[in-house]
């Protein structure tokens, strides 16, 4: 049996499940300034002393570091940059305890200018007299060579000193990103310490040898003991638990669309034969962008609150939100006025529903019914309208190969899932968008039943330059000798086993270890037109699914 | 340092999986160093910058500015499409006002590629600068358009495609062609009868470092755009002045090279050729996209830069000084050099060899262009490769006269096609392609 919690913004939910199906199910409010306590809570409604030793694991989604950033209860950092040249200081976000120090690695990862060990000293000092405990270490292009990050760690570390270095966080190319990613690790580490030790502190309670796993933002889980070495992977921790929801409730197996209709907005998602799209680059949260592998979601300032006006004899729906719906207390009309107008749902006061509603039919000079079916229309017309553009940005995303030009996946979603309070209005957006819909069952503890069998997703970036004769493994800051001969194959092998070796240290069984390879590149490097070595460039991940078994029915 | 931000495209289209042959410097490795750098230095991040897909070129977008023998399709592969469709998407973006500018980062280059196309010459099978000029014309309806040149080699093919087109100012600053391919682009390529001046070629000598380049550029380029009044700048970005370029002898920098686009202010620019793939291109290409999009580029600097090392010699300097000076001699006297070399003459000839480096083959061509006062003159191409291809192609220009127009038709018309594989009618002002 798995226990999965969901710590939302309102409700925490609680489910156990076997075999991929429901037993059991809790909700209640989530208590912001204790999430502790709501946890316990949950669990406690599911647990019992004679379930409890059936329970395999414990998997969690997390508000907490979410929270601490948008907070601001966050740690002070003092940030040392290897910036070398390039982008001007002044165009990077920074605050004020930022350090520049001479270190710099080019792109293949070869140093150009080392670490000063007496720069260093005076840098540390500085930051003993700050009384800053958190550090943050990057380098230009780290993820192409780690030592200068290391060297620069090595110098500044003392007893009490806690560092974070930008290679370790992800594998990819973006210096300001890896600041940002870097920093925030940083920043956050102190709360979601104490976090995770109060979480172990109440499991030893309950049942000292059951796991516990944390939901990361990539919708894959994490060992939680794991996870202190990058608290900053459990941002957004919430909105991916909402996105593996979805799939867990739908078992969805094609091209998708799926679409979380709230009171103040809508966040839509899609699904690639199935699989939930990664942002890109990484997440942003906050308003720093970051490298964290998270899953693609957007959000839009319309749902079922939204308030509806008329302005110059047009229907104009959100993006505000100034309560609930008339026919439940609310002051302004709303989309849920008009589908209980409509009688698509029913709760609430209905008259009250209609009073709203007969207010603005009066300036549109139409019947109380045309005005309601407008604003139902309108608001699904809105929607649709996102999920169009969102689907075309996504298809025209740049590629950088004939083949993927002329050959690359193109999503066309099959289907479209809805849940949410308002997703009554779900067959209005389906017929705008041409195919066809369904509401998911169990979509009031979904997020919970995602978070419960969701499985462990990982990645490894791999850079092999048979000229330098070195192999770099990004995340793992690991470079290892290769032979000349070295080849595309040698680096998908290596890729492979170095991931599955980083899955299993995360937690995951070694029947959920399902690996893709998402970048196989090989160049010939020539100079002076001959032939000097190959840069092959690898990435394998685990991609964000569902445990074993989990997938069939 | 407070700059006026722009919003700029970029169309990064590095064809990782093309290359002409294994050894080839335009090769898949080309531009991998400069994505390395655009990624790590997080350019895609900021919100006046935008990337795009490129585009596909269609084959009748292609036969708005060439002659390809026998046909595009024989002439090019998916790579030329993506790379002039790159261009065309750049000034897409551009012309509808969606950016205030933008940069096609694509290959394989163009700017050798001349009118009539018997194969590939200097790397490039078509120019895709022209072809997403006759785009610019066609689709938006812009009349007079600046290129300028900066690649280390003579912009041969787009000075060839448009040497009797009066609206289209071809300005090419390159290495001095006696000691460089393709060996033309001296002063006094000035030119077709009716486009006088808008052909502009300034000849650096070997190791002119960014001193030179800017002082031709402030001397002559700048001065003779602001006469020209373009409504379109176009920079036919060749990256190999750079001075670490294995192919090329100069001494251009990154720094150069982006206080060069700041002060030209192109509306485009497009990639050409520069082959430094790890120690120019990155800098180069990220200078670039910073000065287009009016961002700080001042701490853009390669880790081997020394500027005593590549500092121009007083001689160099005096003879760009010298170069300078005949150049804006010429352009002055341009309005009273028809009547010199036309005389009386209804039609002048010109007789050109041309060779396909990349594909050897050998091209003799008989160019007549009718002597006109009201357009850039009918054109009449006689081309015979040693493939054993021989064709004849009737040029209209783009905003053809009456006259001319008559004459072309009847020449079509009774041309002789039984002396020929092909016989082409290209209409550039209504837009028609015949072959027969």
């Amino acid at each position: 049996m798995i226990l999965g919690i969901d710590v939302g913004g309102t409700h925490t939910d609680a489910v156990l499940v076997e075999n991929f199906q429901l037993i059991k199910k809790a909700k209640v409010l989530t208590n912001q300034a204790n999430i502790m306590a709501s946890l316990l809570e949950a669990a406690q409604k599911l647990i019992s002393g004679d379930n409890i030793n059936n329970i395999e694991r414990i998997v969690l989604s997390t508000t907490i570091s979410t929270n601490a950033i948008v907070q601001n209860k966050t740690n002070r950092v003092a940030m040392v940059l290897l910036s070398g040249p390039g982008l001007s200081p002044a165009t990077l976000d920074l605050g004020k305890d930022t350090y520049f120090a001479q270190g710099y690695v080019n792109h293949r990862g070869i140093p150009v200018k080392n670490v000063s060990s007496r720069e260093m000293e005076e840098i540390s000092n500085d930051i003993s007299e700050k009384s800053i405990r958190h550090i943050g270490v990057v380098g230009k292009f780290s993820s192409r060579n780690p030592q200068q990050e290391r060297d620069a760690a090595e110098l500044l570390q003392k007893e009490s000193r806690i560092i974070s270095l930008g290679h370790t966080l992800s594998g990819q190319l973006n210096f300001p990103r890896r600041i940002a990613t870097t920093y925030l690790n940083a920043a956050i580490h102190d709360i979601y310490d104490a976090f995770v030790h109060d979480v172990l502190k109440f499991i030893s309670k309950i049942g000292p040898n059951i796991p516990v796993y944390i939901l990361k933002a990539d919708g894959g889980t994490i060992l939680i003991e794991k996870s202190l070495e990058c608290p900053v992977q459990t941002i957004h921790s919430g909105p991916a638990a909402g996105i593996m929801g979805v799939l867990a409730t739908a078992r969805i197996k094609e091209d998708a669309v799926a679409l979380d209709i709230g009171g103040t907005t809508t966040d839509i998602s899609v699904f690639a034969d199935g699989v939930p799209l990664l942002e890109p680059s990484g997440v942003a949260i906050d308003g720093r962008k970051t490298l964290i592998r998270g899953l693609y979601t957007k959000s839009i300032g319309v749902g079922g609150d939204s308030v509806v006006k008329i302005e110059k004899g047009e229907l104009v729906i959100g993006p505000q939100r100034e309560g609930p719906a008339v026919a439940l207390g609310g002051p302004f009309p709303t989309p849920t006025d008009a589908m209980i107008v409509e009688g698509i749902v029913s709760f609430g006061d209905a008259e009250k529903a209609k009073k709203a509603i007969a207010g603005l039919a009066r300036k549109l000079d139409l019947s109380v019914e045309e005005t309601a079916r407008a604003i139902v229309e309108k608001t699904a017309a809105i929607i649709a309208d996102h999920v169009r553009d969102i689907l075309t940005e996504i298809n025209n995303k740049p590629v950088y190969t004939i083949h993927e030009l002329l050959e690359g996946k193109i999503i066309k979603p099959k289907i479209l899932y809805v849940a949410g309070g308002p997703a009554a209005i779900a067959p209005v957006i389906a017929d705008n968008l041409g195919y066809p819909y369904s509401i998911p069952e169990h979509s009031e503890v979904s997020n919970a039943l995602g978070v419960a069998i969701a499985r462990t997703t990982a990645e490894i970036t791999i850079l092999a330059d048979t000229e330098k004769r070195e192999l770099i493994l990004s995340e793992e800051g690991k470079v290892e000798e290769i032979p000349r001969n070295f080849s595309l194959a040698d680096a998908v092998d290596t890729g492979k086993k170095t991931l599955r070796e980083k899955a299993a240290r995360m937690g995951a069984r070694p029947e959920d270890i399902i690996m893709e390879v998402t970048e196989s590149q090989e160049f010939n490097m020539i100079r002076n037109f001959y032939t000097t070595g190959k840069n092959i460039r690898v990435k394998v991940q685990i991609k964000p699914g569902l445990i074993a078994s989990g997938t069939e029915r | 340092m407070a700059k006026k931000e722009k919003k700029t495209g970029l169309i990064f289209f590095p064809a990782f999986d093309w290359a002409i042959s294994v050894n080839h410097p335009e090769r898949e490795e080309r531009l991998l160093y400069t994505q390395d750098q655009v990624f790590e230095e997080g350019l895609l991040d900021f919100p006046n910058i935008r990337e795009y897909k490129p585009g596909i070129a269609t084959y009748a977008e292609i036969n708005r500015c060439h002659i390809c023998v026998p046909n595009p399709q024989n002439l090019t592969t998916n790579s030329h499409l993506i790379s002039a469709g790159g261009a065309i998407t750049a000034a897409q973006k551009v012309l509808s006002g969606e950016v205030d500018n933008a940069f096609a980062l694509v290959r394989p280059p163009g700017h050798h590629s001349m009118l009539v196309a018997h194969g590939a010459r200097g790397f490039c099978n078509i120019n895709i600068e022209a072809v997403m000029i006759e785009y610019i014309r066609h689709k938006f309806g812009v009349k007079r358009i600046a290129v300028v040149d900066t690649d280390c080699h003579h912009g041969d093919g787009t000075q060839d495609i448009y040497w009797n087109d009066p609206d289209v100012l071809c300005i090419s600053m390159h290495q001095d062609g006696r000691t460089l391919y393709p060996g033309t682009g001296f002063v006094d390529d000035f030119g077709g009868p009716n486009a006088l001046g808008a052909t502009i070629n300034i000849a650096l000598p070997p190791r002119t470092s960014d001193e030179g380049f800017l002082f031709a550029l402030d001397n002559v380029i700048l001065p003779i755009l602001d006469e020209f009044q373009p409504e379109i700048i176009i920079n036919s970005a060749g990256q190999d002045n750079h001075y670490s370029d294995p192919i090329t002898n100069m001494n251009f920098s990154a720094q150069g090279y982006a206080l060069l686009n700041e002060k030209l202010a192109p509306h485009i620019a497009v990639l050409e050729g520069g082959y430094s793939i790890e120690k120019a291109l990155p800098y180069v290409n990220v200078g670039i996209i910073l000065a287009m999009a009016g961002l700080d580029y001042s701490q853009v600097r390669e880790p081997d830069y020394d500027e005593e090392r590549i500092r121009q010699s007083p001689e160099v300097t005096r003879l760009i000084e010298e170069e300078v000076k005949n150049v804006m001699t010429l352009w002055k006297k341009k309005k009273n050099l028809k009547k010199q070399i036309v005389g009386s003459a209804a039609y002048i000839r010109r007789e050109k060899n041309i060779y396909y480096d990349t594909d050897d083959i050998t091209e003799k061509q008989i160019e007549t262009v009718r002597v006109c006062e009201d357009c850039g003159g009918l054109v009449m191409i006689e081309s015979a490769a040693d493939t054993g291809k021989k064709i004849f192609a009737v040029i209209l220009p783009n905003s053809c006269c009456p006259e001319c127009r008559k004459n072309g038709e009847i020449f079509f018309d009774r041309v002789n096609g039984s002396q020929y594989n092909h016989v082409y009618f290209q209409d550039r002002q209504r837009d028609v392609f015949i072959v027969k």
